[in-house]
């Protein structure tokens, strides 16, 4: 029985690290975080010959052992700690034929940390075109290591990777740079206090924060004393170190890299000319966006009507074939509808991630941020916020995570902030069935009403997220330095592998995440719904046959009357109605009500509920867009999802802060209370006033 | 005459003279940004930031502050 190897894959970003992730793992990905962080770790198993398994993790991508962010902070924590259980035997680090040589510095780090480590070179595929060649016998053995030339679009050369991985025991360890040379004097002190250290490892626990266990901190402490020199001495070490690497670089490329740049045709130079242009960048960028906001509106609506359907005829076809009882309600009338409130989605959700994960894979996001950030530094923010905040329209927690790469304390702290204002995937489902039924059907140019609705509310959500940012860089008073540095990769055409591994793998972490909520409170809804306490509750049917007797009601009406004044008077009725009149200014009864408390939970609750509370007691097999059409205001008359009550309801749910996972990674990523509870406060109380006014001049 | 990197125009290139200035992050010289390296205004964004450059063929943006303490030596544009 031969043991498992522990691959870690290490690369800069925009190397291709994720594709040869995926080459060398197909299926088999399990996506987590890190124990007491967030940042996602990806793990894999790829079967080599033999029956040797190698258990492989993707570590977040970064530019050098030297961490500016949380992200690299994972990699330099587990390549210090020996006792991580992933700890790596061998180490692969991706690296782009294009920028090989800039990305060959964090390959000198690794390898100076004594960890076998192999190279790979990937978009082999553009050698030819790039006009580059390469020695590869001559880099192996000025590098000290294996090299697998690859391409992960033509699926070439994961063999000779999976070969190297396999005889790791044969790679060899031999540093890139003696670490001594960089200031001899102050390095031979260090090693002569720990002769039993890897100086290289020493110099990093000096110059990094890096958080170690337990385990490892008694043996690092005595390091503290060596932090003696002032820190413009200590970054001066650096980039001396840096200069060094860079010089074994160049003497390593020198002979066995060569560039013919005559036949570098640049489509990059072309595409840039347009994409970040002064004027037609923005154009483009513009009609980008509402290209995406047609499609989640047009294109996905033939998928969601059918799974519309599909959920009505299983409630009421599951209520035929099963024995007629409470059981069979809480399937049929509890959770069979509550989870159709959530598959519903799916499509969009699914358009949603494809957008991201095109815009992203192909380059062009990093042409957003550079267009964006003169514009979004005169709200606080960094155009690196244009990434959280479009993200921000699929889900708030990857988005918030999303500002890690942001220098600048100040304004990722904004960026965090008011990322919640973005019109997340969670908000979808509420404005489409509430747009479906109060805005007309009809084109304007082409673009439907409704989509237009709909763009207007993600305009809405941008706006409000600017200009609040905008308020919170006059308040508060941080200073923090800021840099900013991005890299512009180059323009590819996105993978289809990664585009549609990402995509069912956050459609998959949306739906069961939020599934898991939804259905443990449409059940809690459904035995709320269905009991009550009392006579008006348990005596319904003659309470209401007495009401009527006079009027002649047929049988149908009669059972529709008894059910409606049982879910009255149960649970969740009497708690309906308490909260009823500081929900009427706003144009809501109290079943709406209801709707949007669980929805402090989760904003996508909201159709769930609706309808399982419609659900219950109706025996019809209408979908829940009809039964709330068919709903009439108690008070005012009509419908009760008419213009007015749908617009209050559709701004009340763009600004409140109604996501309990949302609030817990503000807490996080902030590390106080007061953050997230402003959130809440204020973005709620703001909601209610602004769906109060507009209810109030619609009406 | 010194120029710091703010100055350059687009399409002007230049050498990387001097990058000892604290405000420059550490980050940066390891994308590439060393004395002796050629760079390149490839483009600006509107107000002429943040700069787009190419440092010796790695593609990276900064802001004009930060390019403000990069000290070059201008190679005459033919």
């Amino acid at each position: 029985m031969s043991k498992q190897i522990n691959v870690a894959l290490i690369g800069n970003p925009n190397t291709g690290k994720t594709s040869v992730f995926n080459a060398l793992t197909g299926l088999n990905q399990k996506v987590g975080n890190y124990p007491g962080i967030t940042v996602e770790k990806k793990q894999g198993i790829c079967k080599l010959p033999r029956g040797v398994k190698a258990h492989i993790i993707d570590l977040p991508g970064t530019y050098s052992l030297n961490a500016s962010s949380l992200d690299e902070n994972v990699v330099i924590e587990l390549l210090l700690n020996k006792n991580d259980k992933d700890f790596p035997d061998i180490a692969v680090v991706v690296t782009d034929v294009e920028n090989l040589k800039r990305n060959l510095l964090l390959f000198t780090q690794i390898k100076d940390l004594e960890i076998p480590t192999v190279l790979v070179i990937n978009m082999a595929d553009r050698m030819g075109y790039k006009g580059i060649s390469l020695d590869i016998d001559y880099l192996e053995e000025k590098l000290h290591t294996k090299i697998a030339l690859i391409s992960t679009r033509k699926n070439e050369g994961i063999d000779k990777l999976k070969d190297l991985i396999t005889n790791f025991k044969d790679v060899s360890v031999s540093p890139c740079l003696d670490t001594t040379t960089i200031d001899p004097i102050y390095f031979g002190n260090l090693k002569k206090a720990f002769p039993n250290q890897l100086l290289y490892k020493l110099w990093l626990v000096i110059t990094q924060d890096v958080n170690f266990g337990k385990t490892n901190r008694k043996e690092f402490d005595a390091v503290a004393d060596f932090k003696t020199k002032s820190k413009g001495d200590l970054k001066r070490l650096q980039q001396k170190e840096t200069i060094k690497r860079y010089q074994f670089i160049n003497n390593a490329l020198a002979k066995g890299q060569s560039i013919d740049l005559s036949r570098a045709k640049d489509l990059r130079i072309k595409l840039d000319r347009i994409l970040t242009h002064k004027v037609w960048g923005y154009l483009i960028f513009g009609i980008i966006l509402l290209t995406i906001f047609q499609a989640i509106y047009d294109w996905s609506s033939v998928p969601m009507d059918f799974i519309d359907g599909l959920f009505a005829n299983l409630s009421e076809w599951t209520k035929n074939i099963m024995p007629e009882g409470a059981f069979t309600d809480l399937i049929a009338e509890g959770i069979i509808p509550g989870l159709g409130g959530i598959v519903i989605f799916i499509p969009q959700i699914a358009f949603l991630f494809l957008f991201i994960a095109v815009l992203e894979e192909s380059g062009y996001m990093s042409r957003v941020v550079f267009l964006m950030d003169r514009i979004m530094r005169r709200f606080g923010l960094s155009g690196k916020s244009v990434v959280p905040l479009i993200s921000g329209t699929a889900c708030a927690i990857p988005a918030i995570m999303a500002t890690r790469n942001i220098e600048s304390w100040k304004e990722r702290l904004i960026t965090i902030l008011v990322t919640p204002f973005t019109t997340c995937s969670a908000r979808l489902p509420v404005y489409l069935i509430i747009i479906a039924l109060v805005i007309p059907e009809g084109r304007f140019f082409g673009l439907s009403y409704q989509a237009l609705t709909l763009m207007l509310l993600y305009l809405i959500g941008f706006g409000t997220a600017i200009v609040s940012a905008y308020i919170l860089n006059k308040i508060l008073k941080i200073r923090s330095k800021t840099f900013f540095v991005i890299e512009m990769p180059n323009y590819k055409l996105p993978l289809l592998k990664n585009v549609v591994l990402t995509v069912i793998e956050k459609t998959k972490s949306f739906v069961f995440g939020a599934g898991k909520i939804i259905l443990a409170i449409s059940i809690i809804l459904w035995f709320l719904a269905s009991y009550g306490p009392g006579e008006q509750f348990n005596n319904a049917e003659t309470i209401v046959k007495t009401q009527y007797a006079s009027q002649n009601l047929n049988e149908e009406d009669l059972q529709q009357k008894i059910a409606s004044h049982k879910l009255e008077h149960s649970f969740i009725g009497i708690a309906g109605h308490a909260i009823e009149p500081a929900i009427r200014p706003l144009g809501y009864d109290w079943k709406i009500g209801i709707a949007i408390v669980s929805s402090f939970a989760a904003r996508e609750v909201f159709v769930g509920t609706l309808a399982t509370i419609y659900s219950v007691g109706n025996d019809d097999e209408a979908t829940i867009k009809n039964r709330m059409a068919a709903e009439v205001n108690p008070i005012l008359g009509g419908p009760l999802f008419n213009f007015a009550s749908g617009i209050s309801l559709l701004l009340f749910y763009a600004f409140a802060m109604q996501c309990m996972s949302t609030l817990a990674i503000v807490k996080k990523e902030t590390n106080s209370w007061k953050w997230p509870t402003l959130q809440l406060v204020i973005m709620s109380a703001f909601a209610y006033i602004v769906a109060l006014i507009a209810f109030q001049l619609l009406k | 005459m010194k120029h710091t990197l703010a100055q350059l125009k687009r399409g002007e290139h230049a050498v990387i003279a001097d990058v000892s200035s604290i405000h420059i992050p550490l980050k940066l010289l390891e994308m590439g940004c060393l004395p002796g390296n050629s760079v390149e205004l490839v483009q600006v964004a509107p107000f002429q930031d943040p700069m787009y450059l190419n440092v010796n063929g790695t593609h990276l943006a900064i802001r004009k502050e930060t390019a403000a303490h990069i000290l070059i030596e201008k190679i005459s544009n033919e």
